[in-house]
């Protein structure tokens, strides 16, 4: 009776040990493979970093480990904030930037609310004609809206930037917010209707608010979108003081042949800062934001 | 004033299908009538259509006297509690029992009057500044139906408001429902699949199958006298039993022919109502209750006793169900616990022939 | 019987003119109300897409000067132009390797992620997805910088372990690695979060049902976790496929094409041509290119999509 005990539970502890010797592994494993790739997608980054930290002097300087920095400096960073031409970048892209993230969203909303609640003729063929366009890339475009813009005389202009923005932005948060609005239980609006709301009130003091996080993760989305969009404002600005961040620090910041690398570096990374700090605060919006496209709608 | 009449409504949805098929019905002032079926019956289409939340295809509906056909939901004066409660989840209890009268631009006293006073019949003083995640189910169907009592409506409409709620909760908040309605009084339409939710809270009970009404009645006057075979097999639990049999003259008397040789006689004050159908195939209905242990000393009339040998016995408790089949019918009987049963074992049964209900199979009719 | 009454009273009102003309209003003014929300969004569609496009293929069949119409002698000279067919090809190679790179690398990440403690995988995501928020176009000026021929950090480090210095950028099938490298750079964390969200839907009854099935890990991964994340996956690589198949600015910074127009794609040739060169029409054309296999790919992404949305209702 005892021996019998005994074998069971020696084998019971044997099958324990090797189970969490497995586990043990696939979480080394895991570990291994996370710091690994966190090294890598955080190198770059981290290096332009330290090259906006060091003087002209010490990037020329071939000798040593370019990965660290003796000599501190914030000039570059200096430089830049106090140089018209790249404030006129930064204030640029809060303009266009903040003009089409108000836009989008009031188109978005209204239109997702529409589709998603309000089935009107043709409403099923307009919700798929929207992620379509979402399917659009920009590149396919850019050279008959070049024409386009010139044609409305908007080249070399923030405007034009403006009204081509919400091609980028208006097609997914559309879509994404069509995804939150339905996945509202039907009941909440029928109840809202015997309460005595119309559409508007509906929408404003029902749909909004519990839709909540959709539009905070759409607003993210408009706002990352046209902060970092290239290829219209290359395309279609070409007077510097009319240029956003992006293509202003990649055309003006690199002249001629001598690269102010550390200046090019502080600039990229202070253009890159407000989409950074937004994601800091807001991840979790943010990758719902980013996840719902596949998932909602 | 707030009766209901609705009028040879119908509802089509696209591609033809009728889900209501022309019903008349008429509610009292302060009555609480609950529509009762299967689902897919029509008895939430009827309500939403009371409500305005579905368009009628023809027909008419009036409130209170007036007609309201293509009248928007928000201006019948009705209010709604729903399956899935449909509380709005960003307001507290207090906004969302204040909601519908600051749309209709109340002041605000008179709000917080009428909010104040709906969570003291419910109870749920202690609740208003909670958002409705953090209730419970019951106390979600509480806030519910204070939504509903803030506004004072003509009517009230429920819609399977029990449902998602566990056995034993559903029992209270029935009770609960009932209080509410003996002191607001307000003219209550409620929709269920619950049988025993409609025999307890209504007035009169709407029973409905395939988007028509097959009775409506006290709740008594259904379980007594069933109209037909769907009422009868619908209300009361377990279900009414369904025996084959052939109607014969038996001298003075009529019998009933069950298959399996058993002759069961027909009480014979029905003597006249059944002569017309004498010699006819016909359904003999009789409910679990009505179909007992022989007692000693029973001097009841018309009780007929066979012998049957149940399959299935299942202890209740309070009773012991047996289950028996009689050429492919399943038989259910209801036996006092201390009669021993076993399955295999034959035992004589006592049938209450005055309980009993004959369904001509033709039109399904109670005769 | 009072309510029959009243009834009667009210029927004839409302039968009389009433009754299909306030429904009939009253369905209008919610279809008006639908049509004028979706409005802006019809305008941008339309004015902004679905024109260009019709547009843009008029505008590919025009001379340079857009003074005549040569139907498709655009699409001819570019069919005769042995630096266009390397771009077709540049494309596709670049785009087939970095996708397929960015989707291997990015479901092993999700499924490291997935296997770590609940409680950390938060801030390692956090960090992971850092080169998906920088916008690409100043994220590549660094990787510019890294592979820099004589100050590149990356030569550093090979030297350091004795490895051999690399003309990262200045040699044609080296240029394109390092396109490559920048695109799955950039692009993997996105796949990573995608294919998390996806392993998270999978319900952890299903493992453990396999698991007392007998299923190793591997037998886990083949029969529970691909077939619950086939639709996810497909889904996304489509939509990389086309994202990374038109990419420009990672190109434009990198190589802006060279060295000797060997790394362009289409969307920076057509930039290179269209814009640069003032060849308006031919830039159209070259773009235009992009249009069928963009076209192919998002019809399987659409039909992906729905067939998701139905699993889910």
């Amino acid at each position: 009776m005892s021996a019998t005990t005994a074998t069971v539970g020696g084998g019971i502890a044997r099958k324990v040990g090797s189970l969490h010797r497995e586990r043990r592994w696939a979480l080394v494993t895991a570990y291994i493979s996370l710091v690994f790739s966190a090294i890598i997608m955080l190198a770059p980054p981290f290096y332009m970093l330290i090259t906006s930290l060091k003087t002209s002097a010490e990037i020329a300087d071939q000798k040593g480990n370019p990965w660290i920095v003796r000599n501190p400096t914030l000039m570059n960073y200096w430089e830049l904030m106090t140089d018209k031409l790249f404030q006129g970048f930064f204030i640029n892209s809060v303009i266009v930037t903040v003009i089409v993230v108000v836009l989008t969203m009031v188109i978005s909303v209204l239109a997702a609310f529409a589709l998603a609640r309000m089935r009107f003729f043709g409403s099923q063929v307009l919700a798929t004609g929207v992620f379509l366009t979402y399917l659009v890339p920009d590149t396919l475009l850019f050279i008959p809206l070049y024409q386009i813009v010139g044609g409305l005389g908007l080249l070399n202009s923030i405007w034009g930037l403006v009204l081509v923005y919400p091609t980028l932005t208006v097609p997914f948060c559309t879509w994404i917010m069509i995804g939150y609005f339905a996945s509202i239980p039907k009941e909440l609006d029928e109840a809202a209707l015997i309460d005595g709301a119309n559409w508007m009130q509906m929408l404003t003091k029902i749909f909004i608010p519990v839709a909540l996080p959709g539009i905070i993760a759409a607003t993210i989305f408009a706002f990352t979108v046209s902060w970092a969009a290239f290829v219209y404002p290359t395309a279609f600005v070409t007077t510097p003081d009319q240029m956003p961040l992006t293509i202003g620090v990649v055309s003006q910041l690199v002249r001629g042949d001598t690269f102010a690398w550390g200046q090019i570096m502080a600039g990229a990374l202070l253009a890159a800062l407000p989409p950074v700090i937004v994601y800091a605060f807001l991840m979790d919006y943010y990758i719902a934001g980013l996840t719902a496209g596949a998932t909602k709608g | 004033m707030a009766q209901v009449t609705l009028r040879k409504i119908v509802k089509e949805y696209e591609g033809g299908v009728q889900a209501v098929k022309g019903i008349d019905l008429d509610i009292a002032d302060h009555e609480f009538v609950v529509l009762v079926g299967p689902s897919g019956c029509g008895k939430s289409t009827t309500l939403r259509m009371i409500a305005g939340l579905e368009e009628i295809t023809s027909g008419d509906i009036a409130i209170g006297g007036a007609l309201v056909n293509d009248i928007p939901p928000r201006d019948r004066d009705i209010a709604m509690v729903f399956q899935n409660y449909a509380l709005y989840p960003h307001m507290t209890v207090y906004d969302n029992m204040a909601f519908g009268l600051m749309l209709r631009k109340f002041d605000k006293g008179e709000i917080r009057r009428r909010v104040e006073n709906a969570a003291r019949i419910l109870d749920i003083g202690m609740l208003l500044d909670r958002k409705p995640k953090a209730l419970s189910g019951g106390q979600r169907q509480r806030v519910a139906m204070g939504r509903a009592i803030v506004r004072d409506p003509k009517v009230f409409l429920f819609d399977e408001p029990l449902s998602n709620l566990d056995a034993k909760l559903r029992v209270q908040m029935r009770t609960e429902i009932k209080k509410v309605h003996q002191t607001v009084k307000t003219t209550t339409v409620y929709v269920t699949h619950d049988q025993i939710e409609a025999m307890t809270l209504a007035d009169r009970v709407v029973v409905m199958n395939h988007g028509v009404i097959e009775q409506v009645g006290p709740p008594q006057e259904l379980y007594h006298h069933p109209a037909t075979k769907f009422v009868a097999g619908f209300i009361g639990s377990p279900a009414m039993n369904f025996i084959p049999v052939r109607l014969e003259q038996g001298g003075a008397a009529l019998n009933l022919e069950l298959p399996g040789g058993i002759v069961l006689p027909v009480p014979a004050d029905r003597t006249r109502r059944y002569t017309p159908h004498i010699g006819r195939e016909l359904l003999f209905g009789l409910r679990p209750e009505h179909l007992t242990e022989v007692r000693p000393n029973d001097h009841r009339e018309n009780m007929a006793v066979f012998e049957a040998v149940p399959e299935v016995v299942e202890p209740m408790g309070m009773e012991t169900l047996l289950h028996f089949w009689m050429e492919g019918a399943e038989i259910c009987a209801r036996i006092d616990p201390a009669t021993p049963a076993e399955p295999g074992r034959g035992l004589p049964l006592a049938a209450d022939m005055n309980q009993m209900h004959l369904i001509d199979p033709k039109t399904d009719r109670v005769l | 019987m009072a309510a029959d009454g009243t009834l009667a009273a009210g029927a004839p009102r409302t039968a009389g003119h009433g009754r299909a003309t306030t429904l009939e209003r009253f369905a209008r003014r919610r279809s008006t109300i639908a049509f004028m929300m979706t409005l802006p969004l019809i305008l941008v569609v339309a004015g902004l897409v679905a024109y260009p496009a019709g547009y843009g293929m008029y505008l590919s069949t025009l001379n340079r000067r857009m003074t005549e119409n040569i139907g498709f002698g655009n699409f001819e000279i570019l069919f005769d132009s042995d630096t266009f067919w390397n771009v077709a090809w540049q494309s596709c190679i670049f785009a087939i390797t970095a996708v397929v790179l960015k989707a291997l690398i990015g479901f092993w990440l999700a499924h490291m992620l997935h296997d770590i403690p609940a409680k950390g995988q938060r801030k390692w995501r956090g960090m992971l997805l850092i080169p998906w928020v920088i916008p690409p176009a100043l994220s590549t000026l660094g990787w510019w910088w890294m592979f820099d021929p004589s100050y590149g950090s990356i030569n550093w480090l090979f030297s350091v372990v004795g490895g051999p210095q690399i003309p990262w950028l200045g040699e044609p099938w080296w240029a394109r690695a390092s396109i490559i490298i920048v695109n799955v750079w950039y692009g993997a964390p996105f796949f990573m979060i995608m294919y998390l969200a996806a392993l998270k839907s999978v319900p952890d009854q299903l493992y453990e049902a396999a698991a007392i099935d007998g299923a190793t890990g591997l037998q886990r991964l083949r029969y529970v976790t691909l077939p619950m994340m086939a639709n996810i996956i497909s889904i996304t690589v489509l939509f990389s496929l086309i994202v990374t198949f038109a990419n420009y600015d990672i190109v434009r910074v990198l190589t802006n094409g060279g060295p000797r127009d060997l790394t362009h794609v289409f969307a920076s040739y057509a930039f290179q041509v269209g814009i640069l060169s003032g060849n308006i029409p031919r830039g159209a054309a070259v773009s235009l290119f992009m249009f069928p296999i963009l076209a192919i790919c998002a019809f399987f992404v659409l039909r992906g999509v729905t067939r998701r949305n139905k699993e889910q209702m």
